[in-house]
């Protein structure tokens, strides 16, 4: 909890509901009659609508992105080391929007949300959402919003892959897109993580095939397991070994098979504490998502000819150590842009903390996105 | 804007699509795209150039010739491929200058000249390698690991079959004077070539 808020925060900020009546037809062939999406906006938005930014969020982030909710809290929105006045999205130049995706489980419509059809939550009869879907449901809050072009589209990871499908979906409603530590599409190993996190949750006892809501209970040992082998995907080797080498929690070995290791101990702590906050049928949505995105496979699995329909400027950033979505896979993505004569810059941050490095502002990766960000705002004059 | 970006400006053709593999801070991509309609990428490793090509707009990717080569780029794909400053510093300037007229119609190379006399007589009075205000570096630290002459590169592109299509020497300052042009390979500090294949 802060004291008082620091200068180069967004301050207190409130999350506001928004409904939509416009039906969305997904990429599965079903249809959402209406909607709720959960939005936070951070600085002002400009008399002609020109300096927008959307944020994207990745596979368990949210609406929050910066700034506090109250006083209380113990910890500012996911991305605040980026998101402030003075910070690489500079909210004294730029109006910041962030939302929770549909099939989320922080308010916008998903699993646990009211079926209108039977009364009770979805659960998994929620539709499979896919990114093109997130994206579609973007652009009719960027309508909402007044916003006809967004200065940027940004995201990191699964963020960075709706950013990449905005320039795809909507060429024209966007200046430049942020891809972050992403990548064009899943690795056969990232889907393997994925199916073991997945099978964690439906072999959980209390999954109830999705409708564990309607069995007052929750997967929370499933969710707690998916967590934690995704949360060592999201570090790198270097950066768990600084952290707790092979530290044991107490002197010796107890030759039994509690958590000894303060690894261990962290893990199932992220674990619990995750699948308290998150909903089960979310995180299979989520991961579904990662899964399927591939802008390439429409277009004869040519990346370069998808990228020949994007119109924006593109920034690309990897992290050295990121071994879920690899240097190589980024350079891919900027190979295909560079064959399809887009305008691309692309730099490979070297930082010891894998797939999480997107979250921690290291001085070179807040210098390139300063830089970057600061031309943004010169070409839309603020 | 330096007297060899100068030069290099007016070999360029308008609406060009452009590669400059060491870009810098982008100086030269940035005035070809203003006043070009050019578009194109500029190449770098260093860190605080990388930053000032994209505060300013210039697309420029991080890549390291020496050890990623240029095989993420397609055959033929520019009008020009630039190295200025660069060929000196790279680990095989024949396979970079092979590379450079693979992916662009043209190369543009400059490159600083050891006969320059300054140079050779440095050498021949002190007996040590050369220090100057173009190569402001000692023999162990020097980035520029394969420094050659004019009359050198000229006989690498006469072997690689290389046509010079344009050639020209500046100073250190990269000031054009009328008597390094007189006698380069001696007088002249920078060479400044465009290069393509001799079938075109």
């Amino acid at each position: 909890m802060p004291d008082s808020l620091p200068l180069e925060s967004v301050g207190i900020v409130t999350p506001q509901t928004l409904h939509f009546d416009t039906p969305i037809t997904l990429a599965c062939g079903q249809t959402l009659d209406n909607y709720d999406l959960v939005v936070e906006t951070y600085g002002t938005l400009n008399a002609d609508a020109s300096n927008a930014i959307l944020i994207c969020h990745a596979l368990s982030g949210h609406h929050h992105a910066a700034g506090y909710h109250s006083m209380d809290d113990r910890k500012p929105g996911w991305w605040d080391s980026c998101i402030g006045p003075g910070k690489p999205i500079d909210t004294n130049r730029f109006f910041v929007v962030s939302l929770n995706n549909l099939g989320g489980c922080h308010g916008s419509t998903g699993p646990n949300s009211v079926n209108p059809a039977t009364g009770k939550p979805y659960g998994p009869d929620f539709p499979v959402i896919t990114v093109k879907d997130w994206v579609d449901s973007q652009a009719a809050l960027a309508d909402r919003l007044g916003i006809q072009s967004w200065a940027a589209v940004v995201g990191g990871s699964l963020g960075g892959m709706q950013a990449l499908q905005w320039s795809l979906s909507y060429p024209d409603r966007l200046r430049h897109a942020l891809i972050i530590a992403s990548t064009p599409r899943l690795t056969a190993q990232n889907i393997a993580f994925n199916e073991v996190a997945r099978n964690a949750i439906t072999s959980d006892p209390e999954f109830h095939d999705g409708r564990y809501y309607d069995h007052d209970t929750v997967p929370r040992r499933g969710l707690m397991l998916a967590r934690m082998i995704g949360h060592i995907t999201y570090l790198s080797d270097a950066s768990m070994g600084e952290k707790f080498g092979r530290e044991l929690r107490d002197q010796a070995y107890k030759f039994g098979y509690d958590a000894e290791f303060q690894v261990e101990s962290y893990l199932r702590y992220q674990g619990e504490r995750f699948s308290e906050s998150f909903d089960a049928n979310t995180y299979l949505l989520m991961t579904r998502a990662l899964d399927y995105f591939d802008p390439a496979y429409e277009f004869d699995n040519s990346l370069a000819e998808a990228m020949t329909h994007a119109r924006c400027e593109f920034l690309v950033l990897s992290f050295s150590t990121d071994w879920r979505f690899t240097p190589a896979r980024s350079e891919e993505l900027v190979n295909a842009m560079v064959a399809a004569r887009r305008k691309v810059s692309y730099a490979e941050i070297d930082a010891p903390w894998g797939h999480d490095a997107f979250l921690i502002p290291t001085p070179r990766y807040t210098d390139v996105f300063s830089a970057y960000m600061d031309r943004v705002a010169r070409e839309v004059n603020v | 804007m330096r007297t060899d970006l100068q030069i290099i400006e007016q070999w360029i053709k308008p609406g060009s699509h452009v590669l400059d593999l060491g870009c810098g801070d982008g100086t030269l991509l940035d005035y070809l795209q203003r006043e070009k309609r050019a578009s194109g990428f500029g190449l770098e490793i260093n860190p605080d150039h990388i930053t000032t090509c994209m505060g300013r707009g210039v697309a420029v990717i991080e890549q390291n010739l020496d050890t990623q080569g240029l095989q993420n780029f397609d055959d033929q794909s520019f009008d020009v491929v630039l190295m200025t400053q660069a060929l000196q510093a790279v680990r095989r300037p024949d396979k970079v200058l092979d590379e450079m007229l693979r992916l662009g119609r043209e190369g543009i190379v400059t490159f600083p000249n050891f006969a320059y006399w300054r140079l050779r007589w440095y050498l021949m009075r002190r007996g040590r390698m050369p220090e100057s205000e173009t190569l402001p570096y000692r023999w162990y630290n020097t980035p520029n690991i394969h420094l050659c002459t004019f009359k050198d590169f000229e006989a690498l592109c006469h072997r690689k079959n290389f046509r010079i299509k344009n050639r020209t020497v500046v100073d250190g300052q990269h000031q054009d004077r009328w008597f390094s042009r007189l006698w380069p390979n001696m007088l002249g500090q920078i060479a400044i070539y465009r290069i393509t294949r001799q079938e075109d």
